[in-house]
C-alpha cells in the first residue's frame, strides 16, 4: 500500500531583543556562565516577571507580516513541569489565548508558489542549559548555565500542511529569511536561534483520516529537519507494513547517526497544568499599537520578489537571489537606477556576489568598498560603451581590492577604451599572423573561428578594445588577405 | 523619655527627628523592655541580631519613620536577615535583594529590627504551622496569636515594635491583628508591591500593615504604597492620599449586615460590633442595615484559587539552586522528591496536593475554572454592596483567639476561621481590622471594616473614629488613644 505523510512543524524563534523576556538582564549569547542572571530569571523567591515590550512588538511585526489575527487581549500562562534548567519549575508561555492566530507563510518550491497555513504564534521564555561534563568520585556532576533562562522565544505552530520533508526544509528556509528580514532574530539554527520540532504521521494515500503522530525533537539544522522527518516516515511505514502500529511518542533525532530514539511514550506524557499567569496582567494590544507595528513591517520578501519580476522584468530565479537578504535587495535597487535592470541584476548577482563569496565578505564589507553608486557608475559606463565588459570586470576587481570609487579607477589609462582602427589594426594583423590555422578555417567558410580571433585581439589589447570594432576590422582583414 | 517602646511610631520618629532620642535608643527600646519579659515565651521572632540592628540604626535615613523599628514577616526578602517563610526548605536562605516594601521602609527611615514568625509559607491561621515552633498570644500564652502573620502581630501587641509588616492572602494580617488586639490593614490589591514577597497565592497576596495606632498605619501606608515597575500587577495610578485619617466620618454610610453574625459569631464580638457602630454614629456616620451574604462559596473558592497558585509558586523550592537539599539523592528525581518531602511541612504538602489536583487535566474545568467564575461573582456582590454604603462593618473572625492545638487536627475548622476575611482577597478590596478593647475573659475583641478599591482613606477615618470611641471634640490629632496592653498569664 502507498502511504502519505502528514507533517506539522513547531518552530521556536529566539528573539534578538536587548534584554530578556521578563527582566532587564542582557539577552546576549556567549557571556561567561551565569553572568547574565538576576533574581527574576533565576526564579528566586519573591521575584516577579515584567513583560518585555520589544519582544511583544517583534511578535506583532511577524504576526502582521504573516497575516495573522492579533488578539486584542491575550493571556500569559504557566506551563508546569519540573526540569533542572527551568528555574521556577514552570515556564511562562501562552496557552489558549495566544497573541497571534492563523496566517500563512508563502514559500516558492521548484518555481511553484505555495502557502503554508499557521495555527498560532505565541511568546514564551527560554530555559537555561544543563551540562554534564565531569564526575566527582563515581558520581556524575551536572552544571547549569542560566544565561539563556528567560530569553524571549516565539513559538510558531503550523497546520499539518506538509506532505514531503523537502517542503519542511523550504518552509524553514523561508521562515529564516523572514525573521532576518524583519530583524527580529538572527535565525541561526546552529546557534539555536531557530529550533524545530515536527509532528509526523502517515496514512494510506488518499485517506482523509489522520494517523497516530509522533513528535520529533532536536531537529537542529535545516538538513536535519529533512533527514529526521524522512527517517520517521520510513520507520512508521515499515511499522505499518509489518502489521504493527504507530504509538504516540516523543522521539529525539540523532543527526550524527541519522537515528531516532524514543524520549517518552504516551503513558509518560506530562500534564502541564496550564493556568493563567497571575503575576502578569492581560496583554492588551490596542488598535493604535497594532497599526503602528503594521507600519513598521517593511515590504516583504515575497512581495519584493514579485515586484522585481514585474517592474524590472527579472527572471524569478534572479529576483529570488536578490531577495534572499533585505540589504542585498536594497543594494540592487540603488544599483539599478537608470540602468538596464537585467544587466544590473547580472552585475549584482554574478559579479558582486561572486566576488563577495570568493573573498568571504558580507554585503556590509562589500558595500563599504564598492558602494551601490559606484557600481551603478561602472555599469552605466559599460552601457554607454565608454567601457568594455572585460575592462569593467577588471575595474570592479580593482575597486573591491582598493576600496576606491569607480570614477577614480576608471580615470586610469588602462581603463581607457581603444576603439580607433589605427590603434587596433596592428593587433589584428599580429593575431592573423600568429594563428594561421583558425585563419584558414575561417577563409574556407568555417566562420565560427572568428570569435576565437576576436578574443585573441581583445587579450592583446588588455581588454581595452571595443569588441564590435575588432570584429569589423578582422572581417575586413580576413577577406582582404 | 522613659518607656520609649510604648510610643507610637510617629511619636518615636518625632523624638528622633527633634534630637530627643537617638536612632539606636529608638530601635533598641522594645528589645530592652518588653522583649526581655515576653519574647522567650511568645516567640514572635525568627531572627533578630543586635549587630544588624546597630548597623541598620547607623544607616537610617531621614524620613517620616526615622528610627522606627519594624518587624517584617519572614516571607519578605531582606538582605540583612535570612528569609525562611517559616519553612525548613528555606532554613538559612539569605536573599540577595530587599523586597520593594522593605526598600521603601528603609527609605522612609525605618530600621528592620527582626523577622516575624509565621505559618510555613503563610499557610495557616494560628502560626502553629511554623517549622520553627509556634508563636503564642501575648494576651494568653495558652492561645494562638492567629496567623499566618502571628509573629508580627504579637510583636506589635506586646510592645517590641510599633509597626510590623505582614502579608494577607486570606486574612493573614487581619485575623492575627484581631487575635492580638492591634490594627491590621490589607490594602487594595495592587497598592503595595509584591516584589520580594515570597508568593503563596499571587492573585490574592497583599503586603499588610500591623500597628497599635491608626496614625501609624496611615503613615506606613503612605510610605509604602504606589506603583513599582518590578510588579506588573500593580495599579498604575498614584495611591490614594491617607493623610486625612483624622478628619472624621461625618456623612459616611457604613453597611450593617447583621445577618452575618446572627448565628455563629461569638456574643462578645457582636457586642464589639455594636459598640463600634455606636462610636461611628456618634461621630456622624450613618448606619445602613442590609442583608449581605458575601461569597456563600467564599471558603471553597479561596481554597481552590490559593492552592492552585501555590502549587505552582512553590515548585521552585526543589533543592537545586538554593535552600534545603536532601543529602541523599543519586539523581535529580530523588533530589526533588526527598528535598521537598523533608523540606515542606504537612500543611504545605496538603495544599500543594490540593492545588495540583485542582489544576490537573480533567479537573481544571470543574475546580479551577468554576472557582474563577465564583470569584467573579463574589467581586460583583461586593461591588453591589458598595453601591449602598461607603464601607461595611463586620466581624473579623467568628471567635475569640482559640487555644493552641485546638484546630491543628482539623484543617477544615482551621480554614473556617478565615470565613470573614477571605472575601476581601477574592475581591481585591481593602480591609482593616480594628481592636475594640478586651472581652470579659481579657482577650482582644476586634471588628473589620471593608471598603471598595482604594477606600483606604475612608477605612482609616472610620478606624480612627472607633479608636477614639466616637469622640470628635477636644482630641488633637496627636492624641493617641489608650492601647489595651496585654497582661501576662
Amino acid at each position: 500500500m502507498a502511504y502519505e505523510a502528514v507533517i506539522g512543524l513547531e518552530c521556536h524563534i529566539q528573539l534578538r531583543t536587548r534584554t530578556k523576556m521578563f527582566c532587564d538582564c542582557p539577552a546576549e549569547f556567549g557571556a561567561a556562565p551565569n553572568a547574565n542572571v538576576c533574581p527574576v530569571c533565576l526564579g528566586l523567591p519573591g521575584a516577579l516577571p515584567v513583560a518585555n515590550r520589544a519582544a511583544i512588538e517583534s511578535t506583532l511585526r511577524l504576526g502582521l507580516a504573516l497575516g495573522c489575527e492579533v488578539r486584542a487581549e491575550s493571556v500569559f500562562a504557566r506551563k508546569n513541569y519540573f526540569y533542572p534548567d527551568m528555574p521556577k519549575n514552570y515556564q511562562i508561555t501562552q496557552y489558549d489565548q495566544p497573541l497571534c492566530e492563523g496566517g500563512a507563510l508563502p514559500v516558492r518550491i521548484d518555481e511553484v508558489e505555495r502557502t503554508f497555513e499557521l495555527i498560532r504564534i505565541h511568546i514564551e521564555e527560554d530555559t537555561g542549559k544543563s551540562f554534564h561534563p565531569e564526575k566527582y568520585g563515581d558520581r556524575r556532576i551536572s552544571r547549569i548555565d542560566f544565561n539563556r533562562a528567560g530569553v524571549p522565544l516565539l513559538e510558531m505552530v503550523t497546520q499539518p500542511v506538509f506532505r514531503r520533508p523537502p517542503e519542511c526544509a523550504a518552509f524553514l528556509t523561508a521562515l529564516r529569511r523572514l525573521v532576518r528580514w524583519l530583524e527580529i532574530s538572527d535565525g541561526d539554527m546552529e546557534k539555536g536561534h531557530l529550533r524545530c520540532d515536527a509532528n509526523v504521521s502517515i496514512r494510506p494515500a488518499g485517506s482523509r483520516e489522520l494517523g497516530t503522530k509522533a513528535e520529533i525533537k532536536n531537529l537542529n539544522s535545516i538538513k536535519g529537519v529533512e533527514k529526521g522527518i524522512s527517517a520517521e516516515i520510513v520507520r512508521q511505514t515499515a511499522l505499518l507494513e509489518s502489521g504493527g502500529r504507530v504509538e504516540q511518542a516523543t522521539l529525539l533525532y540523532d543527526a550524527d547517526h541519522d537515528k531516532l530514539a524514543v524520549m517518552r511514550s504516551k503513558e509518560h506524557a506530562h500534564d502541564y497544568r496550564y493556568f493563567p499567569e497571575p503575576d502578569l496582567p492581560l496583554l492588551r494590544v490596542e488598535a493604535a499599537w497594532k497599526e503602528q507595528m503594521r507600519a513598521q513591517v517593511p515590504e516583504l520578501p515575497w512581495a519584493l520578489e514579485a515586484r522585481f519580476v514585474e517592474k524590472y522584468g527579472l527572471k524569478p530565479y534572479d529576483a529570488g537571489v536578490l531577495s534572499q537578504d533585505r540589504a542585498l535587495a536594497g543594494y540592487f535597487e540603488q544599483v539599478v537606477a537608470g540602468l538596464n535592470p537585467k544587466a544590473a541584476s547580472n552585475w549584482v548577482t554574478t559579479e558582486a556576489l561572486g566576488r563577495m563569496n570568493a573573498r568571504g565578505w558580507s554585503l556590509a564589507e562589500w558595500s563599504a568598498r564598492v558602494s551601490a553608486a559606484s557600481l551603478n557608475e561602472l555599469v552605466r559606463r559599460v552601457e554607454s560603451k565608454e567601457l568594455t565588459g572585460p575592462l569593467a570586470k577588471q575595474a570592479l576587481d580593482a575597486m573591491a581590492e582598493e576600496g576606491v570609487d569607480a570614477q577614480v579607477v576608471l580615470a586610469r589609462p588602462e581603463y581607457q577604451v581603444r576603439g580607433g582602427a589605427d590603434e587596433l589594426l596592428p593587433l589584428v594583423k599580429a593575431v592573423i599572423d600568429e594563428h594561421p590555422g583558425p585563419v584558414s578555417q575561417y577563409r574556407s567558410g568555417k566562420t565560427v573561428t572568428l570569435g576565437f580571433l576576436v578574443g585573441q585581439v581583445m587579450k592583446k589589447s588588455g581588454g581595452q578594445a571595443v569588441p564590435q570594432v575588432v570584429k569589423e576590422l578582422l572581417e575586413r582583414e580576413l577577406v582582404g588577405g | 523619655m522613659s518607656e520609649l517602646w510604648k510610643l507610637s511610631a510617629i511619636e518615636l520618629a518625632h523624638g528622633v527627628r527633634t534630637g530627643k532620642v537617638t536612632v539606636a535608643a529608638a530601635v533598641e527600646s522594645g528589645f530592652e523592655g518588653p522583649a526581655r519579659e515576653w519574647e522567650s515565651e511568645v516567640h514572635a521572632l525568627l531572627a533578630s541580631d543586635p549587630k544588624a540592628r546597630a548597623s541598620g540604626a547607623a544607616a537610617a535615613n531621614d524620613g517620616p519613620l526615622r528610627g522606627v523599628p519594624v518587624v517584617v514577616k519572614d516571607n519578605l526578602c531582606t538582605t540583612d536577615y535570612p528569609t525562611t517563610c517559616g519553612s525548613r526548605i528555606l532554613e538559612g536562605y539569605r536573599p540577595p535583594y530587599d523586597a520593594t516594601v522593605v526598600r521603601r521602609l528603609r527609605a522612609a527611615g525605618a530600621v528592620v529590627s527582626g523577622k516575624g514568625n509565621m505559618d510555613e509559607f503563610a499557610m495557616g491561621s494560628s502560626t502553629e504551622y511554623s517549622a520553627f515552633g509556634p508563636t503564642r498570644n501575648p494576651h494568653d500564652l495558652g492561645r494562638v496569636p492567629g496567623g499566618s502573620s502571628g509573629g508580627p502581630a504579637a510583636a506589635v501587641a506586646y510592645g517590641l515594635v510599633p509597626v510590623a509588616l505582614g502579608s494577607d492572602t486570606g486574612g493573614s494580617v487581619r485575623q492575627p491583628a484581631a487575635f492580638c488586639g492591634v490594627l491590621g490593614l490589607k490594602p487594595t490589591y495592587g497598592r503595595l508591591s509584591r516584589y520580594g514577597l515570597v508568593a503563596f497565592g499571587s492573585s490574592l497576596d497583599q503586603v499588610g500593615i500591623l500597628a497599635r495606632h491608626v496614625s501609624d498605619v496611615a503613615t506606613t501606608y503612605a510610605a509604602l504604597a504606589g506603583p513599582d515597575p518590578f510588579d506588573a500587577t500593580m495599579r498604575l495610578t498614584p495611591a490614594p492620599d491617607v493623610s486625612h485619617w483624622d478628619e472624621g466620618v461625618k456623612g459616611l454610610r457604613f453597611g450593617w449586615p447583621a445577618n452575618l453574625w446572627a448565628a455563629s459569631v461569638d456574643r462578645e464580638l457582636v457586642e464589639g460590633l455594636e459598640e463600634s457602630a455606636a462610636y461611628l454614629e456618634r461621630a456622624g456616620a450613618t448606619k445602613v442595615p442590609f442583608e449581605f451574604m458575601p461569597g456563600e462559596f467564599g471558603v471553597a473558592t479561596y481554597y481552590l484559587v490559593a492552592t492552585a497558585e501555590a502549587s505552582s509558586n512553590l515548585a521552585r523550592f526543589d533543592g537545586v539552586r538554593y535552600g534545603f537539599r536532601h543529602p541523599d539523592s543519586d539523581d535529580v528525581r530523588t533530589l526533588y522528591t526527598r528535598s521537598r518531602s523533608a523540606g515542606f511541612g504537612p500543611e504545605v504538602q496538603r495544599r500543594i496536593l490540593l492545588g495540583t489536583y485542582a489544576l490537573s487535566a480533567g479537573y481544571y474545568d470543574a475546580y479551577y475554572l468554576s472557582a474563577q467564575k465564583a470569584r467573579t461573582r463574589i467581586r460583583r456582590e461586593y461591588e453591589e454592596a458598595f453601591r449602598r454604603c461607603d464601607l461595611v462593618l463586620m466581624p473579623a473572625t467568628p471567635t475569640l483567639p482559640f487555644r493552641l492545638g485546638e484546630k491543628t487536627e482539623d484543617p477544615l475548622a482551621m480554614y473556617l476561621s478565615d470565613i470573614f476575611t477571605i472575601g476581601a482577597n477574592l475581591a481585591g478590596i481593602p480591609g482593616l481590622t480594628v481592636p475594640v478593647g478586651l472581652s470579659r475573659s481579657r482577650l482582644p475583641r476586634a471588628v473589620q471594616l471593608l471598603g471598595p478599591e482604594d477606600a483606604e482613606p475612608a477605612l482609616l477615618r472610620a478606624a480612627r473614629a472607633i479608636e477614639v470611641r466616637g469622640e470628635t471634640k477636644h482630641l488633637p490629632s496627636e492624641y493617641e488613644a489608650e492601647f489595651s496592653w496585654p497582661t501576662k498569664r
